[in-house]
């Protein structure tokens, strides 16, 4: 396998996670957890087949992918923001809805308990021979364009604006942020439905490339994404490096399964581990954001 | 054994299961029932929302509900069902609940869980063909509890030594543990072709039909007499025992017990250590009462439902049993009714319950401050 095949597969499985990364620092930043991160994504994945199957249009299915995770996290942000409810119990409420609601509408929209009917998704390319050009043309997808754009962003949107510059200071001294007239909560709801979205368009690639959606297709992604954002120290660049380093370990996986040097499994430990290693106080520990987990308005 | 202080008693009944928040002042219930109103509440909206989402499915509610009640209290097979499936959700939820108590969020149950019933299915594997159930039982019983711990000893030692989120260690645990029993069984341990383990020569457990014939066929074994010793000795252990108390106080404040002489970090390390152990032990339902042998996924993600168990019974061994009975009901109900609407359906519900009762906790404990005239915590 050529260097520039190994790239590529990276990032095709690195572009859900930059999406629910991205996502994550918006909401975690916040001080809100996105620990839904991967029901989000499941929701988004679920609607944008939806979207994609009924109006035969992959660009209607992305936009349904981003409704259906702004669905899902408009529940995660009223329950914790209106109602203060814990954010560690509805994280995992809401990843159990996403299971069942998206089997339960499954079996309603197509009559299958296990996955969709082929949805149109984005062929721009027909992928001809093995050439190099074939391979970039793979990625040429809206969806893996708009995941490398959302790192960049979500930092610009944190860094350089004054909306960015409110939510961090909800995300460490709510109170502070309040007493110089910050809606703590606007701002708060906000960053949530952005995470939604972002999330849900990580779902609507999963849903879009694969050409249908099928039970459960999140498959953990979204908690490697919230772990790439604490191994990324809540920083959207060190995140998304994060991202490519886990969807990196991934592809190598895929590559040694047919080699059988190690067993499959011990290489899907790796981000896990990297995971305990970085919330262990290796990187980043100190840089939690203050008031995460606390609404404190 | 000396008294306890009473003040502290009372609040541990009514606190909300908040580890990130700062601990929120006592609230005084001022009648008994009214620490049920937050679960009945959450059950009421998941009726409401279960009613819409048969409708859309184009049946009836009523029919629904009916077929649910039938198809679980109303015969002695579906009875049977549901303790068996209540057996696993009690050792669970009892895990979380004592989590809880301590302001630590056991996420990993799950893992620990797999954990515990691989360990109890790997010594009655390996004990000898003739060995009397009176010292094969216990032999499984000890390996569940300390497989259970075994799986919570790292997110419990970084949890004391570093403060390391033990919600974020015990998740990233249970992928590494699946993983790992998935390799071991598949590469190592497994029946010819089939991803389980050989299966334990000594030491079964009786089915319940062995003395109620009538409930011929179910599942339920005499597995469900160890969840219920474990949630009576659970009782003890928060509310008689010295270790409970200091538990209590460092879930309650931690900087104050801290102050107070009591060693927050071991603590923690303790409480994660036993609450391992106590979803281990759900492990032997399946194993020594069940199947006999340790298969992929038997746990069907009961380590995360012990969870809403631990919630919905406000973290009290007496509430967690009751809970884990309302899930395992639900669970069952869920299969009975699958002729008329899918059986996710019930995982909409038990999802709903969870997030009605996690909103409705304090907001009905800040109506309850309101209502004494206090402001809020």
């Amino acid at each position: 396998m050529s260097v520039l095949a190994f790239l590529v597969q990276t990032l095709r499985i690195a572009t859900p996670y930059l999406f629910a990364a991205s996502g994550g620092v918006l909401s975690e930043r916040a001080g809100i957890i996105a620990l839904t991160l991967e029901g989000w994504m499941l929701t988004g994945a679920f609607s944008a087949a939806l979207g994609s199957y009924y109006s035969g249009s992959p660009w209607i299915g992305i936009l349904a992918g981003a409704a259906g995770g702004v669905l899902a996290a408009a529940i995660h942000a009223l329950a914790s923001i209106r109602y203060r409810a814990d954010q560690v119990v509805l994280g995992i409420a809401i990843n159990l809805l996403a299971v069942g609601i998206t089997r339960f509408f499954l079996r309603l929209a197509f009559d299958s308990s296990s996955n969709s009917p082929r949805v149109p998704g984005f062929d721009w390319f027909a992928a001809t021979g093995d050439g190099a050009g074939s391979l970039l043309a793979s990625l040429a997808s809206p969806l893996v364009l708009l995941g490398l754009a959302s790192i960049p962003t979500v930092w610009w949107i944190l860094y350089r604006t004054p909306y960015g510059l409110r939510l961090r200071a909800v995300g460490e001294k709510p109170e502070a942020a309040a007493s110089v007239g910050v809606s703590v909560a606007r701002v708060r709801w906000i960053a949530v439905l952005g995470a939604g979205a972002l999330a849900g368009l990580g779902g609507a690639y999963l849903a879009i490339e694969q050409h249908q959606f099928t039970d459960s297709m999140t498959a953990g992604r979204g908690f490697i994404a919230l772990a790439a954002v604490i191994f990324g120290g809540w920083e959207p660049g060190r995140a998304a490096v994060a991202c490519l380093v886990f969807a990196a370990a991934e592809t190598l996986q895929i590559q040694l399964q047919g080699l059988q040097v190690i067993p499959s499994q011990f290489v899907a430990m790796i981000p896990y581990i990297l995971t305990i290693i970085a919330v262990a106080g290796m990187m980043g520990r100190s840089r939690q954001p203050a008031a995460l987990g606390r609404i404190g308005d | 054994m000396s008294p306890e202080p009473r003040p502290l008693a009372s609040t541990a009944e009514s606190r909300v299961p908040d580890p990130g928040a700062p601990p929120t002042r006592e609230t005084r219930v001022p009648s008994a029932l009214l620490p049920f109103l937050p679960p009945l509440t959450a059950l009421l909206i998941a009726a409401v929302i279960g009613d819409l989402l048969i409708l859309a499915f184009g049946q009836s509610p009523r029919e629904v509900f009916a077929l649910l009640i039938d198809g679980t209290w109303g015969n002695a097979y579906g009875l049977g069902q549901v303790l068996y499936k209540a057996t696993t959700l009690v050792c669970t939820g009892l895990a979380v609940a004592l989590g809880i108590r301590s302001g630590l969020f056991n996420i990993g149950a799950e893992g620990q869980l797999a954990f515990g019933g691989f360990a109890a299915a790997i010594v009655g594997l390996w004990l000898p063909g003739g060995t009397p159930a009176l010292v094969a039982v216990p032999l499984c019983v000890f390996a569940s509890l300390a497989g259970g711990a075994a799986a919570a000893v790292v997110p419990g030692a970084l949890k004391a030594k570093f403060g390391a989120s033990e919600v974020i260690v015990t998740i990233m645990v249970n992928f590494i543990v699946v993983a790992f029993l998935n390799w071991i069984v598949a590469a190592h341990l497994s029946v010819a072709e089939q991803l389980h383990t050989g299966e334990i020569r000594a030491g079964a457990v009786p089915r319940l039909a062995a003395m109620i014939p009538s409930f011929h066929g179910s599942a339920a074994n005499f597995t469900i007499l160890i969840a219920i010793a474990a949630a009576i000795a659970t009782g003890w252990y928060l509310f008689r025992s010295r270790a409970g108390y200091e538990l209590r106080a460092v879930g309650l404040q931690p900087e104050a017990a801290e102050y107070g002489g009591v060693k927050v970090g071991s603590v923690w390390f303790r409480t994660l250590v036993l609450s391992g152990a106590l979803a281990g032990l759900g492990g032997v339902n399946y194993v020594l009462g069940y199947k006999q042998y340790y298969e992929e996924g038997f746990g069907a993600g009961s380590g995360y439902l012990g969870i809403a168990v631990a919630l919905v019974g406000r973290n009290h061994p007496v509430g967690v049993v009751l809970a884990a009975l309302l899930f395992a009901t639900l669970s069952q109900g869920g299969l009975a009714v699958n002729a008329l609407v899918p059986k996710q359906l019930v995982d909409v519900l038990t999802a709903i319950v969870i997030i009605a009762v996690a909103t409705a906790v304090p907001e009905v404990q800040r109506m309850l401050h309101a209502a004494a005239g206090r402001k809020p915590a």
